[in-house]
């Protein structure tokens, strides 16, 4: 027991514990619907846009999770106006935009001699979160909470039938970019935790697991949280001990909770077939 | 607090106006050069059951989409409740077809008929215990009270069909657009559609429907439009139909 305790004794551990929990409430419940709602393409990319905006905010001693939201919230509008026109199929509006900002991002770097200081942002470093950076990403996870509640039944609706709520006069196209703006600002935190480079995996990885376990919204939200949670507390432990990178560690465990999950729900989607056919149910 | 989706809540709309006008309406999708509706005049009586027939790619769901207003038109008119469209949401349901919905999202068939309400409540308010009772009799109606609680991918595609006609129910629209609502489903499914139906014509509302088959409201209709390449081919109502020699012949080439 003292050996999952004794870590956070330390006060950066602690805080990382902190910013991995905030991140896991961030990410999880959004990635719900972007799992659903087959956004996981868009969720690598917008992770990704940010860069250059991460590299000029650097570059010029402003506040990097501030350069990030710029990035990120000017690709989420630049998706949604590019593939609203319809000359151009979304995911080939979206692969452009996102290698163009990326490669725009390394440019930037390669102006600076040390690359050095940009494996924090590529790769993540939350054993460095200070106290600004969690007062920030507390202010993103109230923000995304609360508007994924008050939103719940719009996003819903929009989500598994689109054409009765444009019917009813609810804008799909306008929930959508609503949802791109949450998205960004989900990347901007998660970036602190595992980079640029990993950062769709929070999105989607904890919420795909929780897909194979439950088929009620709220529930597979609530699961997300868990597996995250998990995955950052496990994560941050082993990097502690092994002296590994954290964010990687930290995807790997969602992983394995994930094909932990995938697992049960072979087997019990087994099970029920071989029980429904002892009982001569056609299912 | 009331703060609607889309469009004012026009209540006073003109009570002898038809419940649906469409006058010389052409409509083209985008980047298109054919009309899907060419000069398409149609109107449907208040309180009347209209039969839209015509094979598929006719323009029969086009037309539908034009009344709800999913779909600009690039010419004529239209008119519901003697309304522009848009500003009477709340009286027009419209049943898509099945395929139009992803089944496989994680919610329960009570909540999908649920979604019926939201026209009304707006943004931010959540259903109040009015609403839920209204709800759980449009499932009791449609004979799905037992599968409430089901995730709506675990139904049979009849009963999916119901819960959509469930969510019309709840919507508590005086005008109900059905696309192909009795397309591949079961026989008890089109029994309890067509009572339902059938029930909504008793209690004063208008009825669209398009379908390309035979149904068992074939002979109750009050009238037919139908549609062949986007261009209203035939316009009447059956109850003059059988004075024309070539009625029984036109009812069989729908088929």
């Amino acid at each position: 027991m003292d050996l999952l305790t004794a870590p956070f004794r330390y006060e950066f551990m602690q805080t990382a514990l902190i910013a991995g929990i905030l991140v896991a409430l961030i990410c999880a419940p959004l990635g719900v619907y972007v799992v659903l709602r087959r956004m996981a393409f868009i969720g690598d990319a917008l992770a990704h846009t940010v860069l250059p905006g991460l590299v000029v905010a650097y570059l010029n001693g402003w506040n990097l999770l501030g350069g990030a939201l710029i990035a990120a919230v000017a690709t989420a509008l630049g998706i949604g106006w590019f593939s609203r026109r319809q000359a151009l199929h979304e995911d080939t509006a979206i692969g452009i935009l996102f290698t163009g900002m990326f490669a725009l991002g390394i440019l930037f770097i390669s102006t600076v001699r040390s690359f050095k200081d940009f494996t924090h942002i590529l790769f993540g470093y939350i054993l460095g979160v200070t106290t600004e950076q969690i007062l920030l990403m507390s202010a993103i996870t109230v923000i995304v909470l609360a508007t994924l509640v008050a939103l719940r039944k719009e996003f819903e609706l929009t989500s598994f039938d689109p054409l009765y709520a444009e019917a009813i006069g609810l804008k799909a196209d306008r929930l959508r970019y609503v949802l791109l703006v949450l998205m960004a600002l989900a990347v901007v935190a998660a970036i602190q935790a595992v980079g640029v480079v990993l950062t769709s995996a929070l999105l989607v990885v904890p919420a795909a697991a929780a897909t194979m376990l439950t088929n009620r919204l709220p529930r597979m939200m609530v699961v997300a949280v868990g597996v995250a949670v998990i995955a950052a507390f496990t994560g941050l432990l082993l990097s502690f001990y092994f002296d590994v990178a954290s964010g990687a560690l930290i995807v790997l465990v969602c992983i394995a909770l994930f094909l932990v999950a995938w697992f049960t729900r072979l087997v019990r989607d087994r099970l029920r077939a071989a029980h429904q056919r002892t009982q001569g149910v056609s299912p | 607090m009331h703060l609607p989706y889309g469009g004012s809540r026009h209540t006073e709309s003109d009570t002898t106006a038809p419940a649906l006008m469409f006058d010389d309406v052409c409509v083209t999708y985008p980047g298109s050069q054919r009309h899907a509706l060419c000069n398409v005049t149609a109107c449907a009586q208040l309180g009347s059951r209209v039969a839209l027939l015509g094979p598929n790619g006719s323009g029969k769901s086009t037309f539908l989409k034009v009344a709800i207003g999913l779909l600009p038109i690039d010419g004529g008119s239209v008119r519901v409740f003697g309304q522009p469209v848009g500003t009477a949401m709340h009286r027009i349901a419209f049943l898509a077809q099945r395929s139009e919905i992803d089944w496989r999202f994680p919610i329960s068939l009570r909540r999908l008929v649920a979604t019926g309400r939201h026209v009304h409540l707006g943004w931010l308010r959540q259903p109040s215990r009015g609403d839920i009772a209204i709800v759980d009799l449009a499932i009791e109606r449609l004979g799905l009270t037992d599968l409430a609680d089901r995730q709506i991918g675990q139904l049979s595609g009849g009963q999916q069909q119901r819960a959509l006609l469930a969510r019309a129910l709840a919507q508590e629209a005086d005008l109900l657009l059905l696309d192909e609502p009795l397309n591949a489903v079961d026989a008890a499914t089109r029994d309890i559609m067509t009572q339902t139906i059938r029930d909504l014509h008793a209690a004063g509302k208008t009825v669209i429907v398009a379908t390309h088959l035979h149904d068992d409201l074939e002979f109750e209709y009050d009238a037919i439009i139908r549609l062949s390449a986007g261009t209203i081919v035939q316009d009447r109502a059956p109850a003059t139909a059988s004075a024309l020699p070539v009625a029984g012949a036109t009812r069989k080439d729908v088929a």
